[in-house]
């Protein structure tokens, strides 16, 4: 019994600073509407920060001073980054904040690496909470019940300060209509600052506290965010109260998770959350979202399929692309084939935004069950090349049915952070169940049979398959199927008026997107030979993502031109340098601050209007707020 | 003059909403804005204090030109705004609704305090402690109002106050308004419903299809039926 109670107490303590860092991205995105990705960024740094300055002062004025002025350090990082990045892009759609944060979080993670080190370091232990105390032979360290105290004070300050202060008082009402806000003589520039300072100071102090109980790595950031975008899912974003419950609910499942599944222990989290969202799904204490600015691939420009000329162009680039073999080398062939893979990649995930509206942040779950299901069928089956490549698309359909029936019964920056969180969980369970998967060891050996073994030959495979796979897309967007999956993203009210059944078409455009990102994953596992779980991973998600917005998210096939001027560019910038996140990390924050349309939107763009407006074309390539 | 707009033009995206609107408020004065629905009133006040993005012409307020400054820069020069749909901010109370309102008293307009307010509309006084979205429609009119006030504006721009209340509460609004008007605020109100724009302001202007169509006083406007009929007749 009282090892229950000890194990309930450490999922208190833990409970604590999920909820710090829960809270702090709830108040953010309450007032300027932008899910702050580099939230676990802020967090990581705020325990680097902590860690350089409690080994510098010693005593216990110099640790919890040090905890405290690492966390406003950090907080003034936050501002500076408000000021100079997120104030650029308060009018641009969710997505674009997101993957602009995400971008963020990438540089950051190489700088902390750069300034402190690649391994891990272990802080100080809190100056008279070393001890633990004795409970029915059960030790609780005296640090975790200071945590456990902490998250009700804390939460009852920020509930004094919301209630009982004109900020507070602004801020709320800046959460319901900010541009009301601005209309009663409030300057809207120093409230958001001010609540990002706020948000981001929850975040480092979170990190900071974490240094006497875990050691500090680079790596933490990815790890607290998605356990944070769970915790705001179930308690219902911009709730602090509900992050509260939902921080407490998910530690505890945790803590008892491990007794039940130990190698698993997640699959509980999930469970609990995909019932929350069934029951209730803004979230425990969260209320309906208001829709979307503006949802991905709207645009002014109206699709049309291909003119008989540029079913011409096409062909003849596809008959260059397809003579590659005969002037190319074996390395250049293995790039060719890994580009095609991607564009089947990135198409699938471009139809899933453009067409759909759904912004996936977690894809790479249906790329990366595509490649396990080949590992699968070729090792555990020793199913012949032809029969495993199915399984991969299979796996990817199977992966999106089930989590596409959840998923799809939210929107807008819900919907991005549950896919990021089934992806994750997707990730973990391959990670941890070493017994099938080999875990952080993958599978080795999954080669492609004699006829599709040589460079060129699977080349061709491949880039046969890119372009099938991107035709059907296209016919797929331009078929009434189409038709109504693009109604239903314009307009999920009218379209649902003329008898069309919404969210069952989503569900079907986010089969068909993970099944494709399977095909993608099948053939990327014959060309590797091997899977590991970085398939599942987020970065691996993010590139999808990223891709998709280079190419253009408003246009029809831009995806295919992102996918390959990014694979390319990726494939050499590793070669080139070791720091490759933060120029990565670099890259996307400039897309999306300066070429929001991407290349082919921008292009298109300006072949719509006339060839003496360039410069306009280029300056209107900022996403204009739809009124 | 209090308030001084000439030649303003204002766009959504490419259309083209307002053309060369011209109109004036001096000290003290009550004018009225009248129209048919979309015939650009609120476009008109909505780009006086700077919530249309693609605006150009003169603005001048207090012999300030404010045409290029940010809507909160606007408003804190006193000049304030009462939006047609009301935009109360529901998970607030009255009185916290009142508080976002609040900004320090200023030189040459009237003062208005919390108390005062209450005067002024008793039904808020009795509802101090209520969110707003736990009002009737006439409450929020009123309490939009008042929050308005709270900010002490010596220009206040009134859009559509009479929409959709009852004949009751909109004689409490005639009475709220020219409360108002004889503490020395300026106003500037949009109306379609001419009974009302007749009981409370001295000149009036008619816009229609983003265009000026008549200027003159009340009076002036009531010798004509034949623009009433063509201008605002439904």
């Amino acid at each position: 019994m009282a090892f229950y109670v000890v194990q309930f107490l450490t999922g208190l303590a833990s409970a604590a600073s999920l909820f710090l860092v829960a809270s702090g991205l709830s108040i953010i995105f309450g007032v300027t509407r932008i899910v702050n990705f580099a939230h676990g960024a802020f967090y990581m740094l705020g325990a680097y920060v902590a860690f350089t300055l409690t080994a510098r002062f010693s005593g216990a004025l110099g640790f919890w001073g040090a905890i405290l002025a690492a966390s406003l350090i950090v907080a003034a990082v936050g501002v500076i980054v408000e000021m100079l990045l997120l104030r650029r892009i308060y009018h641009v759609p969710e997505l674009f904040q997101l993957l602009a944060t995400f971008g963020l979080t990438l540089m950051v993670e190489d700088l902390v690496v750069l300034m402190w080190g690649p391994n891990d370091l272990v802080g100080p232990r809190a100056p008279g909470l070393k001890g633990a105390i004795d409970f029915f032979g059960q030790r609780i360290p005296s640090y975790d019940l200071f945590l456990i105290v902490l998250g009700p004070v804390v939460l009852g300050l920020l509930w004094l300060v919301f209630q009982r202060t004109r900020w507070g008082v602004l801020v709320r009402a800046a959460t319901q209509d900010r541009d009301m806000v601005a209309a009663l003589g409030v300057n809207q520039k120093w409230l958001f600052t001010s609540v990002f300072a706020l948000g981001v100071f929850l975040a480092a102090l979170a990190g900071a506290l974490q240094i006497p109980r875990d050691a500090v790595n680079h790596d933490m950031d990815l790890r607290v965010i998605v356990d944070v975008f769970v915790v705001v899912v179930i308690g219902g974003l911009g709730s602090i109260t509900g992050a509260f419950i939902a921080a407490v609910l998910v530690s505890e499942l945790n803590a008892f998770g491990i007794l039940i599944f130990p190698k698993i222990s997640i699959i509980l989290v999930f469970l609990v959350m995909a019932s929350v969202l069934i029951v209730r799904p803004w979230g425990l204490l969260g209320k309906a979202e208001a829709p979307a600015r503006r949802t991905p691939g709207l645009t002014v420009n109206p699709w049309r399929p291909l003119t008989s000329n540029e079913r011409i162009a096409a062909a003849i680039v596809f008959l260059f692309a397809a003579s590659l073999p005969f002037f190319a080398g074996n390395y250049a062939l293995n790039v060719g084939a890994e580009i095609a893979i991607f564009v089947i990649f990135a198409a699938s995930l471009h139809f899933l935004m453009s067409a759909g509206g759904l912004a996936s942040f977690g894809h790479a779950a249906y790329f990366g069950l595509g490649a396990y299901g080949v590992a699968f069928a070729v090792k555990l089956a020793g199913l012949p090349m032809a029969i495993a490549l199915l399984a991969g698309p299979l796996f990817g359909l199977l992966g999106a049915v089930v989590f596409g029936f959840f998923a799809v019964q939210l929107s807008g920056v819900y919907f991005a952070m549950l896919t990021l969180a089934f992806a994750q969980i997707v990730w973990s369970i391959v990670f941890q169940w070493v017994e099938l998967t080999g875990g952080d060891n993958g599978i080795l050996g999954v080669w492609p049979e004699h006829w599709a073994a040589s460079a060129s030959h699977f080349y061709w495979l491949s880039l046969a398959i890119a372009v099938l796979v991107v035709s059907g897309l296209r016919m797929a967007t331009f078929s009434p199927f189409g038709f109504a999956l693009r109604a239903t993203r314009d307009s999920p009210l009218r379209t649902e008026a003329i008898g069309v059944n919404g969210k069952r078409i989503q569900w079907s455009a986010f089969v068909i997107a993970g099944t494709v990102a399977g095909i993608g994953g099948a053939l990327f596992a014959y060309l590797k030979g091997s899977v590991f779980p970085d398939v599942l991973g987020i970065p691996l998600s993010v590139d999808a993502l990223v891709m998709v917005l280079l190419g253009g998210v408003e246009t029809v096939s831009g995806a295919i031109v992102g996918a390959i001027v990014y694979k390319a560019l990726s494939i050499w910038l590793v070669s080139q340098t070791e720091w490759s996140k933060l120029v990565l990390g670099a890259f996307i924050v400039l897309i999306v601050v300066a070429f929001p349309k991407g290349i082919v939107g921008t292009v298109e763009s300006i072949w719509h209007r006339r060839p003496s407006s360039l410069r306009d074309a280029l300056l209107g390539s900022k996403i204009e707020t739809a009124e | 003059m209090k308030l001084s707009v000439e030649s303003l033009n204002s766009h959504y995206g490419p259309a083209h909403i307002l053309f060369d609107v011209g109109l004036d408020v001096a000290d003290g004065e009550a004018v009225a804005l009248l129209g048919r629905n979309g015939a650009g009133k609120s476009t008109t006040f909505r780009s006086i204090v700077g919530l249309v993005a693609q605006r150009s012409g003169r603005i001048q307020f207090e012999d300030r030109d404010i045409s290029s400054q940010p809507t909160h820069a606007i408003v804190r020069g006193g000049l304030g705004y009462v939006p047609e749909e009301r935009r109360i901010f529901t998970d607030l109370t009255v009185e916290e609704n009142l508080e976002v309102g609040w900004q320090a008293p200023r030189a040459n307009a009237p003062q208005w305090t919390r108390e005062r307010l209450f005067e002024l509309f008793p039904n808020l006084a009795e509802m101090r402690g209520r969110p707003g979205g736990r009002m009737s429609g006439g409450e929020q009119q009123m309490l939009t109002i008042a929050r308005t006030l709270m900010g002490n504006p010596s220009l206040v721009l009134l859009d559509e106050p009479s929409e959709g209340l009852s004949p009751k509460i909109v004689e409490q609004m005639v009475e709220a308004i020219l409360t108002m008007k004889k503490e020395g605020v300026s106003l500037l109100v949009s109306e379609q419903n001419l009974h009302f724009a007749r009981l409370i302001s001295d000149r009036a202007y008619i816009i229609e299809r983003g265009r000026i169509c008549f200027s003159g006083t009340t009076a002036e406007l009531d010798a004509r039926p034949d623009i009433r009929d063509a201008h605002l007749a439904l």
